[in-house]
């Protein structure tokens, strides 16, 4: 009996939509495109998203970077590894997006749900740690305590990368918001659903709304508005090609935008901290030792 | 007794009775038909050339507001500036129409416009409760105007309007448009605390019936303050009675209207109710401090194509 309920029954189609400020939102504009698999069979329809969705997200960012960048880096770590918690309990389904996505076998694409697991780890531990690697006492010729401190740039416009739907988008993701950066994401444009999910977990994840926001559709459409805007205060441009890059380098320009220009990556290695410190700004800080320096002290 | 009242409705305000006679016998509001028609009008879309003159338009209507316990004469100063010069970068934004203060702001405020056409509104009437005698709400607006303002802002009696007392809220407003002289008079309903729609109908008549130059939604000190819907309703209030009167009356909505979307949205509402005759900073305003950075910012997006950002506008 059960085998014929079964076949009658018509499955559900879950609808993808964008995640902006902690709400997942449909496109602004109401337009969608066909997401393929690797051999070109319709898996679902994602929004593609406008300007107008762009700026709604920089705006959320920009509303969500003060506490978030304000929190204790202990804290962002311990929310950076409830991600992975999360995200552990749902393997199976990013396994399977990631397989459709990408064209891998269930184990290959098992191994790149593992690395992008361990991956939100590895930068949990990171965010309580980075300030001691970069930051630190300057010896200065004169009566002072010379500090300098890392900060967070601001609001990261993030092209994830085009080929690596998932492990490529949180290896440019963690790390923006490990240091106290708020993103906004635009997804791999063939293959945005593994990122679209992501959100789900993210929501459920203590991630504060508007930390990460994603959006999908025409990486070059979404992109040329993020690099001009005069909120955004630095992007990372891994999903775009070469023209593209440099258009957008351009248009970044104005504002004096930290770019981070795209290069060859293999996201299954270990990352290093080159992406952590992308985008941090070093504040120094002059202390007078005061009368110790006047007094004749040694110290 | 004395009557501001236009001759064709003079008997109206007669006595008590007569008043309550007249503003109960208003047709009752439809409140799903005016909220569906508030929201039907926001959704048009106002694009280019017609969103540069709507933000234009926009800015030019604001009597842009400080009314905090903390406000210091150089935070009044400072908003003086911004309202003769709005944008400094962009010589072609228009000033604002007004500067709102409270009444001990006034001089400075005065001062710091050093005389450029940019006028001064200043709250009065024991504002924003109103909870306080006659005497003092008339010393409290007398001491405005002497200070040099142009507009005062009045608040009505909310208790006495829910307690039935229509002729003790009439008579205090007669009381107050001439205590404030030349000044224009702008009376304050407060609308989040009206309870309903026929209220705010009532209270729109009986503020025009005063002899209110202008009525306003609210103090922007309560939770719910300017709506579409109770603004527009408003505004069917004066054209109503600028058809049976002849007087114009002009509006304005108060608080809680912070994006160049919403302030458009409103501007709709009004040359679709009221007409074209309101598009103007003589007949409608926007009380609104947040707001003006937004239409700024807007302002900048279509001079230059890029997204703006707070940063590129004050703070305050």
């Amino acid at each position: 009996m059960k085998s014929t309920v079964d076949a009658d029954r018509l499955g559900v189609f879950k609808t993808y939509k964008l995640y902006v400020g902690g709400k997942f939102p449909r496109s602004e504009s109401g337009r969608v495109y066909e997401v393929t698999d690797s051999k070109g069979k319709w898996l679902a329809n994602a929004p593609l998203s406008s300007r107008k969705d762009a700026r709604d997200a920089v705006v959320a960012a920009r509303k969500a970077f003060g506490a978030w960048s304000g929190a204790t880096a202990y804290n962002r770590g311990q929310v950076l590894y409830r991600v992975a918690e999360m995200l552990e309990g749902r393997r199976d389904q990013f396994v399977r997006e990631v397989a459709d996505a990408e064209g891998l076998s269930k184990s290959k694409a098992a191994a790149v749900v593992d690395a992008a697991i361990d991956r939100w780890v590895w930068y949990a531990g990171w965010t309580d740690k980075i300030a001691q690697v970069v930051g630190g006492a300057n010896p200065v010729a004169g009566p002072f305590f010379n500090l300098s401190t890392p900060e967070p740039t601001g609001v990261v416009a993030v092209l994830a990368p085009q080929e690596s739907s998932f492990l490529g988008l949180v290896s440019v993701i963690a790390p923006a918001i490990a240091t106290g950066n708020t993103v906004v994401v635009v997804a791999s444009e063939g293959a945005p659903l593994p990122a679209l999910s992501l959100a789900e977990v993210l929501a459920t994840s203590d991630v504060p709304g508007g930390v990460v926001n994603i959006l999908s559709g025409r990486t070059a459409e979404i992109a040329a508005p993020l690099a001009s805007h005069q909120d955004v205060n630095a992007i990372d441009l891994a999903g775009a090609d070469e023209d593209l890059a440099k258009e957008l380098e351009t248009a970044a320009a104005d504002n004096l935008k930290r770019v981070l220009r795209p290069q060859p990556v293999d996201f299954t290695a270990a990352p290093g901290t080159g992406r952590l410190t992308a985008f941090l700004e070093t504040k120094t800080v002059w202390h007078p030792t005061g009368s110790l320096g006047a007094s004749g002290s040694a110290y | 007794m004395p009557t501001n009242a236009p001759a064709a409705l003079s008997d109206v305000t007669a006595s008590d009775g007569a008043l309550r006679r007249f503003l109960h016998g208003l047709p009752g509001v439809d409140a799903v038909g005016l909220e569906a028609r508030a929201a039907s009008l926001g959704t048009r879309s106002i694009k280019t050339s017609a969103k540069a003159y709507a933000i234009d338009l926009a800015i030019s209507m604001i009597d842009l507001t400080t009314l905090e316990g903390a406000d210091t004469p150089g935070k009044v100063r400072a908003l003086a500036a911004k309202a003769v010069n709005p944008d400094p970068t962009d010589r072609t934004t228009p000033h604002t129409a007004a500067v709102c203060v409270y009444p001990d702001m006034v001089a400075t405020a005065k001062a710091a416009l050093n005389g450029a056409d940019v006028k001064v509104a200043s709250v009065a009437t024991a504002f924003p409760a109103g909870r306080a005698a006659l005497d003092v709400k008339l010393a409290d607006t007398r001491d405005a105007v002497a200070a040099g303002a142009d507009e005062i802002d009045m608040v009505i009696d909310r208790g006495a309007f829910l307690a039935g007392k229509y002729l003790k809220v009439y008579e205090e407003i007669l009381a107050v448009k001439e205590a404030s002289g030349s000044a224009r008079l702008k009376v304050i309903f407060e609308t989040g605390e009206l309870s309903t729609y026929d209220n705010i109908r009532r209270a729109s008549w009986l503020g025009m019936l005063a002899g209110a130059d202008f009525i306003k939604t609210s103090t922007g000190k309560v939770a719910v303050n300017a709506t579409p819907a109770n603004t527009l309703l408003m505004l069917e209030a004066v054209r109503d009675f600028r058809e049976q009167t002849g007087v114009q009356v002009g509006v304005k909505p108060a608080g809680g209207i912070r994006t160049s979307k919403d302030a458009i949205k409103f501007l709709v509402l009004v040359n679709e109710t009221a007409g074209a005759d309101w598009l103007d900073s003589h007949w409608f305003r926007f009380g609104a401090s947040s707001l003006l950075n937004d239409l700024l910012m807007q302002r900048q997006k279509l001079a230059t194509g890029r997204y703006s950002g707070p940063d590129y506008v004050t703070v305050d």
